[in-house]
C-alpha cells in the first residue's frame, strides 16, 4: 500500500491511497478489488443492498433473520459446512445486518481465496431455505435478542427506542431486531420471496481486499459468480424524511438498570446528498465526546460531575459512513440517580449553543482531526476492516475510493463547518429519550 | 439441497504463502524495564503497550487493591506536576492518541495508538505520568464516585454476575476470587491511597513496554531510553501465588428473579503457556466449543436452538490457566442445555475426535493467529502478553510447530484430564424458581448466600 502526504487547509495530513479496481459482471454484480500484498491475507465480502429499513410491516426483524438463513447451507454446501470450509482453511467469517445493507464476509489465508468465492457464489445462487432451518434460526435469533436486549440492562437503549420518537415512517421507526410475534410467524415463502426480491446479483457489491493478483482474481470471480442468474433489481426506497419542527420526548422504564440514562437525537444533513455539511456533523460529534479533552467529557463528567459516562456519534450504530438519510447525531449520557435528566439536557444544550455562537478554535479542531485520522488508519490496518470500508463506500456512496479519502476529507473540514453543524442541533427539534431505572436489584 | 458434502466441487486450497516474521528488537533499560520494539509495514501509526505487574498475594488484600486499582486507572490521568487533566488529554489527542489505562488481577496496562510524529511527546508524557502523577484530592473524589456508579452498572450485567460467582467458587482465598471491588472499599479510596499505591507498585522492575508499527527500531529505542530514564522507583514486583485447584461439587445457582435466560458457566484448570499439554488442550477446546465449527455449537445452537453464542476458551492468567465454557440459554431449557453441554464434554473425554476435526481445528488456530497478528494493534497486544508472561517473541513460532505435531490420541488424553465434566466447577445465573427443579435432576444444587 502507498501513502501520499497531501497538504490541506488543516495542515499536513496522510491520505490512504489504495489502488481500487472495479468491474461489473453481466448479471449486474458490482465487483471491487483492493489489492495489497504486504501480508498473506485476503478478505472477501458481499454487501446486499437490503437492510432493516426495507422490512415491510408485519415482518420486523426479517432482514436480520434472513442473514441467519444465509449461513444454513446452500445448493452444494450442507448445513454447518459453510463454517467448516472457512474455518478449516484457517479463516474467520461473519455477517451483519445494518439499516441499509446486509453483509457477509471472510478473512482467510491468501491461498483460500477461491474457496471463499465459491462459498459466497453458492449462497448467492441458492441458499438452503427450509422449514427446519427457518424454525431453528428463529429460535437462535430469539436467543440473540434475549442476550442483547431482554436479559440485560440498557439492552434497547437507545438504538431500538430513540428512532421511535425521532422519526415518522415505519422504515425508520420500527424495531430492526424484530418482535417475537413477527419472527415466529415468518414462513419459508416469506424467506423465498425476500431472497428473490433483494438478493439478486445486481443488488450486491462483491469486494475483495488483500493479497490478490488482480487479473487472476477477476478470472476467479467470473468463474464462480458469472453463472449466477440475473434477476430484476428493486429501486432503492427513499428513507429520508422532512425535518422535525418540534421536540419529541419519551420516557422508558428499565427494570434491570441501576442508574438512569438520557439520549438526545438530532437530525443531521443527508449523508449522501449533502456530504460536506454531514462531515461537519461527524467532526462535531468527535469534538463533543471523544476523549478527556472533549467538550462534553469535560463539562458533564469532570467539571459538573453530573454524568458517569457520555458519548456522541453519527449513525445508528456509530458508523457515519455506512448510512443513508435519515440519520441522527445522538448524545447519550449515563447519569447518577440524584441528577435530574433536565439538568443533564440543559448542560448539553448549553455546550452545543456555545459552539453554535462562538465557533471552535482551529487548534482544537486540528487535535480532533488528528485523533479521527488515527482511528481511521487503525481500522484500515486490518485487511478485513479496510475491505469492509471499501465495500460500504461503494454500496452507499457509489465510490469505494471514498473510504481511502475520508481522513483527508475530514482534515479539510473548517471550524465554520463544525459551527454550522452545531447550529443544526436545535434544542427545539430534538428527540429526547429518558431511561428511568426502576429495578436495579443487581 | 444436498445432505452431504461433495468435496470434488470445493476449490482446493492453494500453496500457503510465507508469514512475515516480526523483527523484534529487545533491550532491558538500566531501571529494569524490558523494551521490545518491532518495526512493521502497514499504516503510519505506532501502537504502545506498557504492562506493569499489579497482583496481590491473597483475596483479602485483593479486595482493597482492586478497589484502589479501579480508581487509579482513571485518576492517573488527572494531573502531573507539569500538566493538568486538560493538558494531558490535549497533548495525547494532538498526536492521535488516547491512553487507555486498565487493571486486572495480574497487571496494570497502559495502551494507546499514535501518529508516528507523536512518539517523543507521548513517551515524554508517559514518563510524567509514571513519575509525577499528582492524584489531586478533589478530582480523585469525582473519579471515585464515577467508578462506584460504573461498578454498580457492571454488577447489573448477567455476564458479570456469572463471572464473579464462578471466580469466587473456583478460587476461594486466592486473589483471583475477587472480580469487582465492594462499594464500601471503593468509597474509602482517596488521593493519599492512590499516591501510596502508585509509589509502591508502579515500578519499572518487572514491567515491559512494547512498541509496534511505523518506526525505526534504533531511534525508537533511544527515545524510550531517554524518556523513561527518570522512572527509577525501586521495589519488588508482586505476583500472585499459584492458583489453587478447588472443585466444589454440584451446581451453584445464583438467583436472578424474572430472568428470561440462564447464564451457564463451567470452569476448570488448563495447562499454562509453557506446559507441553497446552497445544493439545487448545485443539481439544476448539473441537469442543472454541469456534463455530465445533460440537457444542452444532448441538445446542444449530440443532436445538437453545442459545445464540455458546463457546469455550482457554484463558491464561499469570498464576493459573483455565478452561471455560459459557452459554446463555433460554430459561425453559436450562436443564437440557446443561445436560447437552456435559454430554459433549463427556464425549470429548471418552471417545476419539476425528482426523477431520483435528485438522480443521489446527488450521483454524494457525490461521487465526496469523490474522490476529496481522495488524500493529494485534501484534502489539500479543507480544505484550507474551513478554509480560516472561516468554520470548519466538514462543509463537515454537507453539505453532507444537500445534502441528498434536495427534488424535493426545487430544483424547488431555480431554480426559481437562475437559471431563467432573473436572469443572458449575455456576448458573437464572430465575431459581423456574430452573432449580430441572438442574436438581442433574446434580445437587446450592444457592450461594449472597444471591
Amino acid at each position: 500500500m502507498t501513502y501520499c502526504r497531501a497538504v490541506t487547509t488543516a495542515g499536513a495530513q496522510l491520505t490512504l491511497r489504495h489502488p481500487v479496481e472495479r468491474f461489473t459482471l453481466d448479471n449486474g454484480l458490482r465487483v471491487v478489488l483492493a489489492p495489497d500484498r504486504s501480508v498473506p491475507v485476503v478478505a472477501v465480502s458481499v454487501f446486499y443492498d437490503v437492510g432493516m429499513r426495507n422490512e415491510p410491516e408485519g415482518r420486523t426483524g426479517f432482514a436480520h433473520l434472513f442473514e441467519h438463513m444465509m449461513f444454513q447451507g446452500s445448493a452444494n454446501v450442507p448445513k454447518m459446512e459453510h463454517a467448516r470450509l472457512v474455518q478449516a482453511a484457517g479463516g474467520t467469517f461473519n455477517g451483519s445486518t445494518h439499516q441499509d445493507y446486509t453483509n457477509y464476509f471472510e478473512a482467510l489465508p491468501a491461498e483460500a481465496l477461491e474457496r471463499a468465492l465459491f462459498l459466497e457464489a453458492d449462497r448467492m445462487a441458492a441458499p438452503a431455505i427450509t422449514e427446519e432451518n427457518l424454525r431453528n434460526q428463529i429460535d437462535v435469533v430469539k436467543e440473540e435478542i434475549r442476550v442483547n436486549v431482554l436479559n440485560r440492562p440498557y439492552g434497547a437503549f437507545p438504538w431500538l427506542q430513540l428512532p421511535q420518537i425521532a422519526f415518522e415512517s415505519f422504515a425508520n421507526t420500527h424495531d430492526g431486531y424484530g418482535s417475537f410475534v413477527d419472527l415466529e410467524s415468518s414462513t419459508v415463502d416469506d424467506a423465498t420471496d425476500f431472497f428473490s426480491r433483494y438478493y439478486a446479483p445486481g443488488n450486491a457489491v462483491l469486494c475483495i481486499g488483500g493479497d490478490v493478483d488482480v487479473a487472476e482474481t477477476e478470472r476467479l470471480v467470473q468463474r464462480w459468480f458469472g453463472p449466477v442468474a440475473a434477476r430484476p433489481v428493486q429501486p432503492i426506497p427513499a428513507t429520508g424524511e422532512p425535518l422535525p419542527s418540534e421536540v419529541r420526548t419519551a420516557v422508558v422504564e428499565d427494570a434491570l438498570a441501576p442508574a438512569p440514562a438520557l439520549a438526545i437525537g438530532w437530525r443531521v444533513p443527508d449523508p449522501i446528498g449533502d456530504f460536506d455539511s454531514y462531515l461537519g456533523a461527524v467532526l462535531l460529534a468527535e469534538l463533543l465526546s471523544e476523549g478527556d479533552a472533549s467538550r462534553l467529557e469535560r463539562r458533564l463528567v469532570h467539571d459538573d460531575r453530573i454524568a458517569i459516562a457520555q458519548s456522541s456519534y453519527v449513525g445508528l450504530f456509530g458508523d457515519p459512513f455506512d448510512v443513508r438519510d435519515a440519520t441522527l447525531l445522538t448524545t447519550q449520557v449515563h447519569h447518577p440517580v440524584g441528577v435530574p435528566a433536565d439538568r443533564v439536557r440543559a448542560a448539553v444544550d448549553e455546550e452545543i449553543e456555545r459552539i453554535a455562537s462562538d465557533g471552535v478554535g482551529a487548534d482544537e479542531l486540528r487535535r480532533v482531526q488528528a485523533r479521527t485520522e488515527a482511528q481511521l488508519l487503525r481500522q484500515a490496518d486490518s485487511v478485513l476492516g479496510r475491505t469492509l470500508g471499501f465495500a460500504a463506500a461503494e454500496l452507499i456512496h457509489g465510490r469505494a475510493e471514498l473510504a481511502g479519502e475520508l481522513a483527508a476529507r475530514l482534515a479539510a473540514v473548517t471550524p465554520e463547518q463544525v459551527r454550522d453543524a452545531a447550529r443544526g442541533l436545535d434544542p427545539g427539534t430534538a428527540a429526547v429519550l429518558e431511561l428511568r431505572a426502576t429495578g436495579g436489584r443487581r | 439441497m444436498t445432505g452431504t458434502l461433495d468435496l470434488s466441487l470445493i476449490p482446493p486450497l492453494g500453496e500457503p504463502r510465507p508469514q512475515p516474521v516480526p523483527e523484534a528488537h529487545e533491550r532491558t533499560l538500566p531501571n529494569g524495564l524490558r523494551l521490545m520494539v518491532v518495526p512493521r509495514p502497514g499504516v503510519p501509526l505506532i501502537e504502545l503497550r506498557l504492562r506493569v505487574p499489579f497482583a496481590t498475594r491473597t483475596a483479602q488484600a485483593a479486595a482493597e487493591h482492586t478497589a484502589r486499582g479501579a480508581v487509579l486507572s482513571g485518576a492517573v490521568l488527572l494531573g502531573t506536576s507539569a500538566r493538568d487533566q486538560a493538558g494531558i488529554a490535549e497533548l495525547l489527542q494532538s498526536h492521535g492518541a488516547e491512553l487507555s489505562v486498565s487493571t486486572d488481577p495480574d497487571r496494570l496496562l497502559l495502551a494507546t495508538t499514535m501518529l508516528p510524529s507523536g512518539l517523543g511527546p507521548v513517551l515524554g508524557l508517559l514518563a510524567e505520568l509514571l513519575t509525577e502523577a499528582t492524584y489531586p484530592d478533589d478530582q480523585v473524589e469525582g473519579e471515585r464516585d464515577r467508578v462506584a456508579e460504573r461498578i454498580a452498572i457492571a454488577r447489573s450485567q448477567p455476564g458479570v454476575i456469572a463471572r464473579t460467582a464462578l471466580a469466587a467458587r473456583r478460587y476461594g482465598a486466592h486473589p483471583y476470587a475477587i472480580q469487582l471491588p465492594d462499594d464500601h472499599l471503593v468509597a474509602a479510596v482517596d488521593g493519599d491511597a492512590l499516591r501510596t499505591l502508585h509509589r509502591e507498585r508502579v515500578l519499572p522492575a518487572g514491567s515491559s513496554l512494547v512498541l509496534v508499527g511505523d518506526l525505526d527500531p534504533g531511534a525508537a529505542t533511544d527515545v524510550v531510553a531517554d524518556a523513561l530514564a527518570a522512572w527509577s522507583a525501586t521495589g519488588h514486583a508482586v505476583e500472585a501465588p499459584p492458583a489453587p485447584v478447588i472443585r466444589l461439587p454440584g451446581i451453584a445457582l445464583v438467583d436472578r428473579p424474572g430472568a428470561v435466560q440462564s447464564n451457564v458457566r463451567l470452569g476448570g484448570p488448563a495447562p499454562g503457556r509453557t506446559d507441553p499439554d497446552l497445544p493439545a488442550v487448545r485443539l481439544a477446546n476448539m473441537i469442543f466449543g472454541g469456534y463455530f465449527s465445533s460440537r457444542l455449537v452444532e448441538n445446542i445452537r444449530e440443532r436445538r436452538g437453545y442459545t445464540y453464542s455458546p463457546r469455550s476458551s482457554v484463558d491464561h492468567q499469570a498464576a493459573g490457566s483455565s478452561f471455560l465454557v459459557e452459554a446463555d440459554v433460554t430459561t425453559e431449557v436450562t436443564g437440557p442445555a446443561l445436560l447437552e453441554t456435559w454430554y459433549e464434554l463427556g464425549r470429548m473425554a471418552l471417545t476419539a475426535v476425528t482426523d477431520a476435526e483435528l485438522d480443521g481445528a489446527r488450521r483454524y488456530i494457525l490461521g487465526s493467529m496469523a490474522l490476529s497478528t496481522a495488524t500493529h494493534a494485534g501484534l502489539a497486544s500479543t507480544l505484550s502478553a507474551l513478554i509480560g508472561a516472561g516468554l520470548p517473541a519466538d514462543w509463537l513460532a515454537e507453539h505453532q510447530q507444537a500445534l502441528g505435531r498434536v495427534t488424535v490420541e493426545e487430544v483424547q488424553d488431555v480431554s480426559l484430564r481437562y475437559l471431563a465434566a467432573e473436572a469443572m466447577t458449575a455456576v448458573v445465573v437464572g430465575d431459581s424458581g423456574r430452573v432449580a427443579g430441572s438442574l436438581q435432576a442433574l446434580a445437587p444444587v446450592s444457592l450461594p448466600e449472597d444471591s
